[in-house]
C-alpha cells in the first residue's frame, strides 16, 4: 500500500513537471521526454481500482439532443413526414449496420469514412454510410421491383466533424426514394416537387433547386477533351464551384489533375452557365454538344422534366446548372441540390448560396450490384439535409423569441394546504385515465407558490387546485396560468371543463 | 411498420401524457462509459473496431447513457423519455422477439423526491401502456432489492454468493422451485437447509396483505435492509390504490430482475395467458420492466454526487411480435400509406392534366397519387386503389374537361358524382373530414 502511495506521488510530480513545462512552451522533444516518463509511471501504477477516472463525454462528431433540441427535431420531422405521406410512401427501417461486404465498393473515395465494428467472432459488420445502399440491398433481397419508400434514420461516417457548422460523425438523414420502370421523368418530377413543398413549409427561406445530369456532364467532358480516365476526378473540381472560384476550379484541374488547360477552357464554357428551360434549348442547338449521343438523351430528359414541372407550378425554382456535379459515384441520370439563398449583401447581385440542404438523382444501376443476375430497378430519390435545417430552425425561433415547450402537459394538479397528497394523486390518475396530460409535484406538502412557479417555467396553461374547503364544497378551483383568474369547477364536471378549454384552437385557456 | 409506429405512438402518447421530455442520446459510446455497468453481460457488447481514433461500443441499453447524460450536464432532475435502438450480441431467438438490435422505450424520473410517489407514477404508466395496447390481462410483479438481499442474509446465503443466488431466483418465472433449488445447490454450492428457508420465502406472493404478513415473519424483522424494502413497498400500495391498479400488482418476492444497478423496488410485466396462447412460445417472457436505481449515476459524476432514479423499460419488440401474430390470426387488412385520393383518366394523352390537378390537391395539403405511366388503363388505376385501400378516385377525361367538371368516385361503393373544377379540393376536404 505504501509502495502504491509512494508511486501515486511520484505519478502527481511528474504530471506537475509535465503541465509546468508546457507552460513554459518548452521544446517539444522536452515534453514528449517528460510525458514518456509519466506514462511508464502510470503503466506501473497497473489498472485504477476504485473510481474511474474519464472524460464525461459523448464520442468525437455525436452529440445529445436535449428536450429542447428534441422539440425542434420534432416539429421538423412532422413537416417532412406529412408531406412524405402525402405522396403516398411506405415508411421502410433497416439495421444500424450491414454486412461488411454490402456496403463495401459502394462509396468510391469515400469508403474509408465508414465505420466498422470489430471482429468479434461473427459477421465483419459496418455501419451504414446512407440510407440509399441499405435500400438498394432491401430491393434486391425482397425481390421487388417497385415501391415509393422513406426512411428516416441516422447514418455515420467518420469525417472531420465540423459540429458549429453542422457537420456531425452521427447525423439524421430523411429519404425517399421511388424504385421501378415507369415512364420517363414523371417521378423525378415529383421528388423535385417533393422537395420544394418541404423547403418551402419549413420556412426557412428563399432557395432553389439546381438540376444537371450525369451524361450531360460526361457528355461534355467527352466533347471538350477530358480523357475518359479523368471524368471522376474532374468531377469532383468541377462540383467544387459552389464554394470557391473558376480561378481555382481550373488551377486544379491544370496544375493537381494535370488536365490540358485548353480542355480546362472548354469546360469553363460549360460550367459557368445556368439558366431555365431556355438555356436546355440552347444547349440543345450547341454545335458541339448536339453530336454527343448521351448529352442529348440528358438534354432530351431534362426538357421533358422542366415540363412536368411547369405543370407542378415549380419551373421558377429550378436552375439548370451545368456545374452542379455531386459526389456520389452511383448516379446515371438527373442530379439535383436545394441550396438556401441569402439575401445579397449589395443590391442587384445574384443571391448566394449557403450550403446544399436537400439533394438527389437518378441511379438506375444499384440495385443491379446487389442482384445475383444483376437484374436492374431503375430508382430515382432524394434526402433531406436535416442537421443544417435543425440548426436554422432553432436559431430562427432564438431570433423570434419564441418559446419551445418540451412537454405537452396541460393541467398540474395542485393542493394549497398541506396533507393533500392523497387527493391529489386520486385527482391526477382521473386525469391520465381520461387521456388528459397532467402532472404533480412529486412533494407530500408543495408549497402553492412553487407549483405555480412550476407551470410558468414549463409552460404549462391549468392548474387544477385541491383546497379543504374545496373539497368540502365538492369543487376544484380551476386557474389559468396565463390571465391568473380562478373559477370553481364542480369535481364530477371538471373533465369536460378541461378538454373544452384545451381544445380551443387559440388555447385561450 | 405501420404496426410499429401505431404502437410506439401509443406509447409515446402515455409518456408525454405524463409529462415528460424527450432526450436522444448517440448510437455509440466510449467504451469506458459502458464498461463495469452490466455486470456479466458486459461480453454482449458491440465494439467498434479501433480506426485509430477513440474507442467505441454500441450502447448496451437506454439507462447508462442516461446516467452519463445527467452526470454530463449536472442535471439533478428530469423526467424525461427516450425511444432509440440499443444492441446486444445475444443469441438471437427471432420468434420471441429477442434481436441483437431492437427498440427501447425508456422513461425515467431522476432527482430526491418524496419516496415513493415517483416510483408509483412509474407503475401508472406501464398499467396505462399494458390497458391501452389491448394485449390481454396482465399482472406486474413488484419486489424490492433491500428485501432480496435481507432475505437472503436472514436465511444464511454468504454475501458472496448474493448475486450469483439472484439469478437462479431469477429462473423461477421459467423453471421449477426444483430445478432452481437444484442449481443452487449443486451448481451453485448453497447448503440444502439454506435453500430450503429460500423455498419457503419465495413462493410466496400476494398484495399488500403479503406486505403485513412479512413485517410479521420473525427473521425477515431483525433485518435491517429488509424493513426498508417492505415499509415502501407499504407506501407504494398505498399510493397505488389511489391510482386505482392495485388490483393489477402482486408482491412476489421471486422476483430478481437481471441488472445489477437496482437499489430498491423491482417491477416486471407478464402478460397472462389462455391455456391456447401458452402453446405459442411467442406468448412468454415480460413485457416491460424497471426499478429504482440510486446509485448510477453517481459512478459518472466526478465527485460522486449522487442522482437518484427510477423507471421503467418497455420491451416493445415482444409486444410488435404479439400483436402482428394477432394480426395474421385474425386476418386484419393493414393500410401502409395514408392516400386519400387517386388522380385518374380514362382516355389516352392526359398525363398533363392529372399532373396539374395533383399538384392541386398537395398544395391543399390532400395525400394524392397518380400512376407513373402516360397513358395508364382505368381498370389498372382503379385496381391500385382497392389495393392500396385508397377511398376516393378523381376522375379527369374529355367529357369531364368540355363541361368544367371532375367525377369524384368512392372506391367502397363505386358512385360517382360530378363536382365543379373549382369546388373540387373543397368537396375533397369536406368528405374526408366526415369519414
Amino acid at each position: 500500500m505504501a509502495e502504491r502511495a509512494a508511486l501515486e506521488e511520484l505519478v502527481r510530480l511528474q504530471g506537475e513537471r509535465v503541465r509546468g513545462l508546457k507552460q513554459q512552451k518548452a521544446s517539444a522533444e522536452q515534453i514528449e521526454e517528460e510525458v514518456a516518463k509519466l506514462l511508464k509511471l502510470k503503466a506501473q501504477l497497473g489498472p485504477d481500482e476504485g473510481k474511474q477516472k474519464f472524460v464525461l463525454k459523448t464520442p468525437k462528431g455525436t452529440r445529445d439532443y436535449s428536450p429542447r433540441q428534441m422539440a425542434v427535431r420534432e416539429k421538423v420531422f412532422d413537416v417532412i413526414i406529412s408531406c412524405f405521406k402525402r405522396h403516398g410512401a411506405e415508411v421502410i427501417d433497416t439495421p444500424v449496420f450491414e454486412l461488411k461486404e454490402t456496403l463495401t465498393g459502394k462509396y468510391g473515395e469515400d469508403s474509408k469514412l465508414i465505420y466498422d465494428l470489430k471482429d468479434q467472432g461473427g459477421e465483419l459488420l459496418s455501419l451504414r454510410y446512407d440510407l440509399t445502399v441499405p435500400f438498394a440491398r432491401y430491393l434486391a433481397m425482397n425481390k421487388l421491383t417497385n415501391i415509393k419508400r422513406y426512411h428516416i434514420a441516422k447514418v455515420y461516417r467518420r469525417d472531420n466533424p465540423a459540429m458549429t457548422r453542422g457537420r456531425y460523425r452521427e447525423f439524421y438523414q430523411c429519404d425517399f426514394d421511388i424504385a421501378g420502370q415507369f415512364d420517363p421523368m414523371i417521378p423525378d418530377a415529383e421528388c423535385l416537387k417533393i422537395m420544394c413543398e418541404i423547403l418551402s413549409s419549413l420556412h426557412i427561406g428563399d432557395f432553389l433547386v439546381k438540376v444537371n445530369d450525369r451524361r450531360i456532364l460526361d457528355g461534355m467532358f467527352a466533347i471538350c477533351g477530358v480523357p475518359d480516365s479523368k471524368f471522376r476526378t474532374i468531377c469532383s473540381s468541377v462540383d467544387k464551384l459552389d464554394k470557391v472560384s473558376w480561378e481555382e476550379v481550373k488551377n486544379e484541374m491544370v496544375g493537381e489533375k494535370g488536365l490540358a488547360p485548353e480542355v480546362a477552357d472548354h469546360i469553363g464554357d460549360y460550367v459557368q452557365q445556368h439558366g431555365g428551360v431556355s438555356l436546355v434549348e440552347q444547349l440543345l442547338q450547341d454545335p458541339k454538344l448536339s453530336q454527343n449521343k448521351q448529352a442529348l438523351e440528358g438534354l432530351g430528359d431534362l426538357k421533358l422534366l422542366f415540363e412536368y414541372l411547369t405543370l407542378f407550378g415549380i419551373a421558377d425554382k429550378i436552375s439548370f446548372d451545368l456545374s452542379l456535379a455531386r459526389g456520389l459515384d452511383y448516379y446515371t441520370g438527373v442530379i439535383y441540390e436545394a441550396v438556401l439563398l441569402q439575401t445579397p449583401v449589395r443590391p442587384g447581385e445574384e443571391p448566394l448560396g449557403v450550403g446544399s440542404v436537400a439533394a438527389g438523382g437518378r441511379y438506375d444501376g444499384l440495385v443491379g450490384m446487389f442482384d445475383p443476375k444483376g437484374r436492374k430497378v431503375p430508382c430515382v430519390g432524394l434526402s433531406i439535409g436535416v442537421e443544417r435545417i435543425f440548426s436554422i430552425v432553432e436559431q430562427r425561433l432564438e431570433a423570434l423569441e419564441e418559446k419551445v415547450r418540451t412537454t405537452e402537459t396541460q393541467v398540474l394538479v395542485a393542493s394549497a394546504q398541506k396533507r393533500l397528497l392523497e387527493e391529489r394523486l386520486k385527482l391526477v390518475s382521473e386525469l391520465w385515465d381520461a387521456g388528459i396530460k397532467a402532472e404533480l409535484l412529486y412533494k407530500k406538502n408543495p408549497k402553492l407558490l412553487n407549483q405555480l412557479q412550476y407551470c410558468e417555467e414549463a409552460g404549462i396553461p391549468l392548474v387544477a387546485i385541491i383546497g379543504e374547503q374545496e373539497l368540502k364544497d365538492g369543487v376544484i378551483k380551476l386557474r389559468s396560468v396565463a390571465s391568473r383568474e380562478e373559477v370553481d369547477v364542480r369535481r364530477e364536471d371538471l373533465v369536460e371543463e378541461i378538454k373544452r378549454r384545451t381544445s380551443e384552437p387559440l388555447c385561450i385557456c | 411498420m405501420v404496426v410499429r409506429e401505431k404502437i410506439l405512438d401509443m406509447v409515446i402518447g402515455c409518456f408525454k401524457r405524463h409529462g415528460a421530455k424527450r432526450i436522444d442520446t448517440p448510437a455509440f459510446e466510449l467504451k469506458e462509459t459502458l464498461t463495469e455497468k452490466y455486470g456479466e453481460d458486459s461480453g454482449l457488447i458491440y465494439d467498434l473496431k479501433d480506426q485509430g481514433g477513440e474507442l467505441l461500443s454500441l450502447r448496451y441499453d437506454l439507462t447508462v447513457p442516461f446516467a452519463r447524460y445527467l452526470a454530463m450536464n449536472k442535471v439533478k432532475k428530469m423526467k424525461r423519455y427516450h425511444v432509440g435502438k440499443v444492441w446486444r450480441r445475444e443469441s438471437p431467438t427471432i420468434v420471441q422477439g429477442r434481436y441483437r438490435e431492437f427498440c427501447q422505450c425508456d422513461f425515467d424520473i431522476a432527482g430526491q423526491f418524496d419516496p415513493m410517489i415517483p416510483d408509483a407514477e412509474c407503475l401508472k404508466i406501464m398499467c396505462e401502456i399494458l390497458s391501452g395496447l389491448e394485449l390481454g390481462d396482465f399482472i406486474i410483479k413488484v419486489n424490492d432489492r433491500r428485501i432480496l438481499d435481507g432475505m437472503f442474509a436472514v436465511c444464511g446465503v454468504p454475501e458472496s454468493k448474493f448475486h450469483a443466488i439472484c439469478s437462479s431466483i431469477d429462473k423461477l418465472d421459467k423453471t421449477s422451485w426444483k430445478d432452481v433449488r437444484h442449481e443452487m445447490v449443486v451448481k451453485k454450492g448453497l447448503a440444502p437447509e439454506v435453500a430450503d428457508r429460500i423455498g419457503d420465502y419465495v413462493q410466496c406472493h400476494g398484495g399488500v396483505s403479503l406486505i403485513e404478513q412479512m413485517f410479521q415473519d420473525p427473521r425477515l424483522c431483525q433485518n435491517k435492509q429488509a424493513r426498508e424494502g417492505l415499509g415502501d413497498l407499504k407506501l407504494l400500495f398505498e399510493y397505488l390504490t389511489l391510482f386505482g391498479i392495485a388490483e393489477k400488482i402482486s408482491f412476489d418476492l421471486s422476483l430478481a430482475r437481471g441488472l445489477d444497478y437496482y437499489t430498491g423496488v423491482i417491477y416486471e410485466a407478464v402478460l397472462l395467458q389462455t391455456p391456447a396462447q401458452a402453446e405459442e412460445s411467442s406468448n412468454v417472457g415480460s413485457v416491460a420492466a424497471g426499478g429504482r436505481y440510486d446509485g448510477l449515476v453517481g459512478m459518472f459524476d466526478p465527485k460522486g454526487y449522487k442522482v437518484p432514479c427510477v423507471g421503467l423499460s418497455i420491451g416493445v419488440e415482444r409486444i410488435f411480435s404479439i400483436v402482428e401474430q394477432r394480426m395474421k390470426t385474425f386476418g386484419q387488412k393493414i393500410r401502409t400509406t395514408e392516400t386519400q385520393v387517386f388522380v385518374a383518366t380514362p382516355q389516352k394523352n392526359f398525363l398533363h392534366e392529372r399532373l396539374k390537378l395533383i399538384a392541386e390537391l398537395w398544395d391543399a395539403g390532400i395525400k394524392a397519387e397518380l400512376l407513373y405511366k402516360n397513358n395508364p388503363k382505368l381498370l389498372t388505376q382503379l385496381h391500385y386503389c382497392e389495393d392500396m385501400g385508397i377511398p376516393l378516385v378523381v376522375i379527369i377525361g374529355e367529357q369531364e374537361m368540355k363541361e368544367g367538371i371532375i367525377k369524384l368516385r368512392l372506391v367502397a361503393s363505386r358512385e360517382e358524382v360530378a363536382i365543379k373544377r373549382e369546388n373540387l379540393v373543397a368537396e375533397i376536404q369536406k368528405r374526408l373530414s366526415e369519414s
